[in-house]
């Protein structure tokens, strides 16, 4: 066991994020609020780079990583603020060719859908499979989103659209997954802005960080990032573990969770499956609480700059806001562990 | 990131398994917790069981006496002791999880030799003397005196809040050997005999009713010079050597405990009438304990990152004061929980391990948990370790 970043893992985060600070520096992000949420040249250059083709394998073109590099990837985006419907193409790669692709489950009734100003297709799921519905093919009323960097849009009934998955197995699991990773960046910047600010401005003839109250703050949302972030690396390892493409698997290659050994290669049994949803539902669970107290807390480090719309604090609340109502309220997810509580086989 | 154990971790992991699952039903009941002679003689009848097994001091080195496993190893040694049932590590914490540590480090040869032995076999029961009536969180304003007489330190002063003070046979003792100094740069380490003539050791009862932790009285107590650990006045530095290791790995069991117990939280809902129904019906009551899964298992998960850490550098992390700071207050939040659960029972307060009809040991956790944020540096002062260390905010002072 090394739980620890690999180097490459870490020249892999330092290189996302040299990108995001070279492309999507927080003036360019703030303006593509403009556009719909995405620019179709920075978008291809996220491509290019092979953000959306990460866990695709290299002899189907891909960068052959596994999900742990995506959730590491996706954290430097959340990070930098990086907008766009970046989990729906993400998980999109493997079925469709489209290049701007929306996620979303279909529920009866309208539906809200994310960036449809700039979607090339949306990918809906249901019990019966993924399905694809072609951008053209949506009407859809404008709505004023809670995130300026998250456009939404009413659509009256979703089209049924043609169908591009039979299962779907993981998608959901894989979608709260990358979403909480973003979320995880998103406690990282709002505590990195909090602290900074803390350091430099001045009251009572000292800087505000030197006080306890402001202090400990900072402290806690450092806190809560580290536990958030720990739980979203062990999800994405149990995924590697579980669901690949992955870590390649070898005779021999053993899991260890909670006291149970598991071989990889098997079919996902009900262990792994139990596994799998305690560890990404842990993790969405963490990683939502620490985007949203990391994000009123900087507001409140910032006192009344952080009630205005030019500092930067409300961004990352609100992106946070947006990215958790997806696949599952937080009480589901609290609910769907707590099934699996009694049968850890650790007690 | 790699979570997977290798082959020599797994065939490690088994063969200690197989030992456990003989050795643990020879063990018989626990002893009372205020019958202190008992106690001794379990906690020290089972570090005698894990030398005599090749267990003892897990990640000591070799040379040492230890079995000189990474620390994964001792990670998983740890869980599987906790996760089968094994005897607490108890008054031997001191010993094998922070002064062991210390003198392989720091100490001479021969100081060594005479004690690193004998805390493996179970014959040293130690304690720590660093905190003092007026000296806390400030430890190091602390005044109990050493005035160099020879070959003898001669000791005046008073310590508080040591816990098995009145058990114990040595004690790791910090003591100010320069008035004058500053006052990180005039204290001593000294291993200190706890039958030396001067010395009188008073229990303090606990919230909880227990004598877990002692004041000790110190009237020049002649403590021979060969004792000192580290230089003359290097004791702060010493003393922080101390401190990583008992914030490093030394909540590990604590945090796996946990989780049997909120198993069988889990199992305790499902027969709490509540409602007319369980406990378990109640969404509220379900969720929750849904969330302190969460927050468990990603405090599990912190910890494998501290210990991967401490793989690659050979020191714990300062994932350490996040992991306590977070822990303490979750901890809370269960022992809360019991509390809604059980209603009226819960004033009801048993002894000794889960009470199915009272879920007696949940509700005298409610009151241990109150000290999780105070022992081994309160909450207030890891969030200033993390702010400053961590973060760089400017200091206090
Ligand atoms: C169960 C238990 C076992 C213990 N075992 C041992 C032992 O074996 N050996 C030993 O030496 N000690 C032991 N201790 C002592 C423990 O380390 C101290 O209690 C602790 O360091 C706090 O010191 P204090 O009690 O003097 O509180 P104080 O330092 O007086 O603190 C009182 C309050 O003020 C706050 N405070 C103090 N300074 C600051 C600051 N700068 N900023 C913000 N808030 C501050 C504290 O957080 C606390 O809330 C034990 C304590 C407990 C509860």
């Amino acid at each position: 066991m090394d739980f620890e970043l690999s180097d490459d893992q870490v020249a892999l985060c330092d290189g996302i994020w040299d990108l995001c600070q070279g492309r999507f520096d927080i003036d360019t992000v703030r303006g593509l609020a403009e556009c719909g949420g995405v620019d179709r040249q920075l978008w291809g250059e996220l491509a290019d780079t092979g953000v959306f083709s990460l866990v695709v394998p290299e002899e189907d073109g891909g960068v052959g990583l596994g999900w742990a590099e995506a959730g590491l990837v996706f954290e430097q985006l959340g990070r930098a603020l990086v907008p766009g419907p970046l989990v729906g193409t993400l998980l999109a790669a493997e079925v469709v060719d489209d290049s701007v692709v929306g996620l979303i489950e279909r529920t009866d009734g309208p539906a809200l859908v994310e960036y449809p100003d700039v979607l090339d297709a949306l990918l809906v799921l249901d019990g019966d499979g993924v399905w694809r519905v072609d951008a053209a093919e949506l009407s859809v009323e404008m709505a004023q989103s809670v995130d300026p960097l998250t456009p939404v849009g009413r659509v009256a009934k979703l089209p049924q659209g043609e169908q591009v998955s039979e299962g779907t197995y993981g998608w959901a699991n894989r979608a709260v997954f990358l979403s909480s990773a973003l979320q995880v960046g998103l406690a990282m910047g709002a505590r990195e802005l909090a602290v900074a600010y803390a350091q430099e401005r001045q009251q009572f003839g000292k800087p505000i960080g030197q006080f306890q109250a402001v202090k400990h703050k900072c402290a806690d949302m450092y806190s809560r990032e580290e536990v958030a972030r720990a739980s979203l690396y062990y999800a994405g390892c149990v995924m590697d573990a579980t669901m690949g493409p992955g870590l390649p698997a070898e005779p021999g290659d053993y899991l260890y969770f909670h006291g149970c050994t598991i071989e990889r290669g098997d079919a996902l049994g009900d262990h792994e499956h139990r596994e799998l949803v305690r560890a990404v539902s842990g993790a969405r669970i963490l990683a939502a609480e620490a985007a949203d107290h990391n994000g009123k807390d900087c507001v409140q480090v910032h006192g009344g700059m952080g009630f205005t719309w030019e500092i930067n604090a409300h961004l990352y609340l609100k992106r946070a806001w947006a990215l958790t109502p997806c696949f599952g309220s937080l009480d589901r997810h609290a609910e769907r562990i707590a099934e699996m509580v009694g049968a850890n086989p650790l007690g | 990131m790699d979570i997977r154990f290798s082959a020599e971790e797994i065939a490690f992991r088994d063969e200690l398994r197989a030992w456990l699952g003989e050795v643990l039903p020879t063990l018989g009941d626990p002893p009372d917790r205020d019958d202190w002679t008992a106690r001794r003689e379990w906690d020290m009848g089972w570090q005698r069981k894990l030398y005599d097994a090749g267990y003892a001091g897990i990640n000591w080195p070799s040379e040492f006496g230890g079995r000189g496993s990474t620390p994964t190893e001792h990670l998983i040694f740890l869980e599987e002791t906790t996760r089968m049932g094994a005897p607490y590590v108890g008054m031997n914490f001191v010993a094998q999880l922070h002064a062991g540590p210390t003198l392989i480090l720091e100490a001479t040869p021969e100081q060594q030799v005479r004690h690193l032995p004998a805390m493996l076999k179970g014959e040293e029961v130690w304690c720590q003397g660093f905190s003092e009536p007026n000296a806390g969180s400030d430890l190091a304003s602390l005044s109990t005196r050493a005035i160099r007489d020879g070959d003898h330190y001669v000791v005046t002063g008073q310590k508080i809040w040591t816990s098995f003070g009145h058990v114990a046979d040595y004690c790791e003792l910090l003591v100010r050997t320069d008035q004058e100094a500053p006052k990180h740069r005039g204290i001593t380490w000294l291993i200190c005999p706890m039958d030396l003539p001067g010395i009188e050791v008073r229990p303090i009862t606990t919230v909880a009713g227990s004598s877990e932790f002692c004041e000790v009285f110190f009237d020049e107590v002649r403590i021979p010079v060969e004792n000192r650990v580290g230089d003359e006045n290097d004791g702060w530095r010493v003393a922080m050597v101390t401190f990583s290791f008992e914030r490093g790995t030394a909540f590990i069991s604590e945090l796996l405990g946990t989780m049997n117990q909120l198993a069988e939280m889990a199992e305790l809902a499902r027969s709490v009438p509540r409602n007319g129904s369980t406990a378990w019906d109640d969404d509220e009551i379900r969720r929750e304990i849904g969330r302190l899964q969460a927050e468990y298992d990603a405090l599990w998960a912190l910890t494998k990152r501290v210990v991967s850490q401490a793989q690659r550098t050979g020191m714990p992390g300062p994932g350490g004061s996040v992991f306590k700071l977070y822990y303490a207050e979750v901890k809370k939040r269960m022992a809360d929980l019991a509390h809604r659960m059980l209603e009226r029972r819960s004033l009801v307060l048993a002894e000794g391990s889960g009470d199915e009809q009272t879920g007696g040991d949940m509700v005298a956790s409610r009151l241990y948990v109150l000290s999780l944020s105070i022992a081994a540096g309160t909450s207030e002062i890891q969030r200033n370790i993390i702010g400053e260390r961590i973060l760089g905010l400017p200091k206090e002072r």
